[in-house]
């Protein structure tokens, strides 16, 4: 037991720098790896805590998933963070100690770790472990209660992933075509050449051929036609600049 | 195209057992930890480790967004659908017992499946939907990636 208190203690220190580390770092690379590294060292202490299932959900999305994303997140936006004067740090510490202060207050309080006369052990929780076995025949009683007893929940958050995803789709397009479009109002054709986005000139991203076709001043599809050549295979890859005339 | 050998030789061994282990949780749900939750983001890690190696192309044309597409909005009608089938045997939304009257529990254990099915299709794509669109927005900062 005692190597347990031991193993909780460690891991529970590195979470403790790795947030110190995040705090201090400015470049933002950094600071995303280390969220990953952080949600790892969550995942090795829920798996101590013998909550697999949330062990598992962290490791692949905080340590995975969502660093990917935050990476490919960063790679549109600056690749380090400006510094905070000191005055402007005052008020989100004295917010954050007041809160741990009574985050520690309300340990007190807290059940101790597997107490079977816990709230969440004596109500419900010991009738869906007496009658899973009898109702459903399955060994696990986590996929009973989520599945089937619980189940109008668990349609409720497939129904929020579903909305996140769809909401995310709707703001950036699936193949990154946000800003990319095309209409054909009564007869005549606009696209990327008449709208505002085409303006800006070098910051102009990958260009359709479609779009191409669409614009007719003869200047702007001279420069289309170059961002069309430079796009051509692998988007990520930047081609030098000057290096296609 | 060439760089990065160790990550493409150790990745290609790996995306497969990461693949499988996927649909070994997604299946062993009943008996052990995970299900469909776990199991969908799995799933979608072992099609970003793939993207990562080897570039959004590539993941693109093995899993086309299309797909994907698809499967977020098949995976809610899985779930729903299943609620709507329990509802139309008489039973109430998601009561699975309805579809095998002789023995109730056989009819959670095919309830628990597709409900689960419709949660690792739907977790699954979501998570590439956003990564593809991240992911393919244009880059602002020449350099490395």
């Amino acid at each position: 037991m005692s190597g347990h208190i031991i193993l909780d203690l460690g891991l529970i220190s590195m979470l403790l720098v790795i947030a110190f580390a995040i705090i201090r770092m400015r470049s933002l690379f950094a600071v995303v790896m280390l969220q990953g590294v952080y949600s790892l060292v969550c995942a090795a202490w829920f798996v101590s805590l013998d909550a697999v299932d949330v062990a598992f959900t962290e490791a692949a999305v905080g340590a995975g998933v969502s660093t990917v994303l935050m990476l490919a997140a960063m790679l549109l936006a600056d690749r380090q963070s400006d510094e905070v004067s000191l005055r402007r740090q005052i008020a989100p510490i004295i917010i954050v100690i007041a809160s741990g202060l009574m985050l520690f207050y309300a340990i007190g309080d807290m059940p101790i770790y597997g107490d079977a006369n816990s709230p969440a052990n004596s109500h419900v929780g010991a009738g869906y472990l007496d009658k899973t076995a009898k109702d459903i025949h399955i060994p696990n009683v986590v996929t009973a209660v989520l599945a089937s007893y619980r189940g109008f929940d668990t349609f409720g958050e497939t129904v929020v992933i579903f909305a996140a995803g769809l909401g995310v789709l709707l703001l950036l397009g699936l193949n990154g075509n946000a800003g990319k479009w095309q209409a054909c109002p009564n007869g005549v054709s606009i696209g990327l050449g008449q709208s505002p986005y085409a303006q800006l000139g070098e910051d102009q991203p990958k260009v359709s051929p479609k779009a191409e076709v669409a614009t007719n001043l003869p200047k702007e599809k001279k420069t289309i036609a170059k961002k069309t050549s430079q796009s051509k295979g692998r988007p990520r890859k930047a081609v030098p600049k000057g290096d296609v005339s | 195209m060439n760089e990065h050998g160790i990550l493409r030789v150790v990745s290609k061994l790996l995306i497969p057992f990461i693949a499988i282990f996927a649909f070994y949780v997604q299946f062993h749900g009943d008996y052990g930890p995970g299900g469909g939750f776990q199991a969908g983001v799995i799933l979608a890690a072992s099609v970003i480790l793939y993207a990562l190696i080897f570039g959004l192309e590539a993941a693109k044309s093995a899993v086309p967004p299309s797909w994907v597409r698809f499967g977020m909005a098949m995976g809610v009608f899985l779930y729903g659908g299943t609620g709507v089938a329990t509802w139309l045997l008489g039973g109430e939304f998601l009561n699975y017992s309805v579809f095998t009257p002789d023995h109730p529990s056989h009819g959670q254990h095919y309830g628990i499946l597709l409900v689960e099915l419709g949660v690792l299709l739907a977790v699954a794509s979501v998570m590439l939907a956003i990564f593809y669109a991240f992911g393919s927005r244009p880059v602002n900062h020449p350099g490395e990636d």
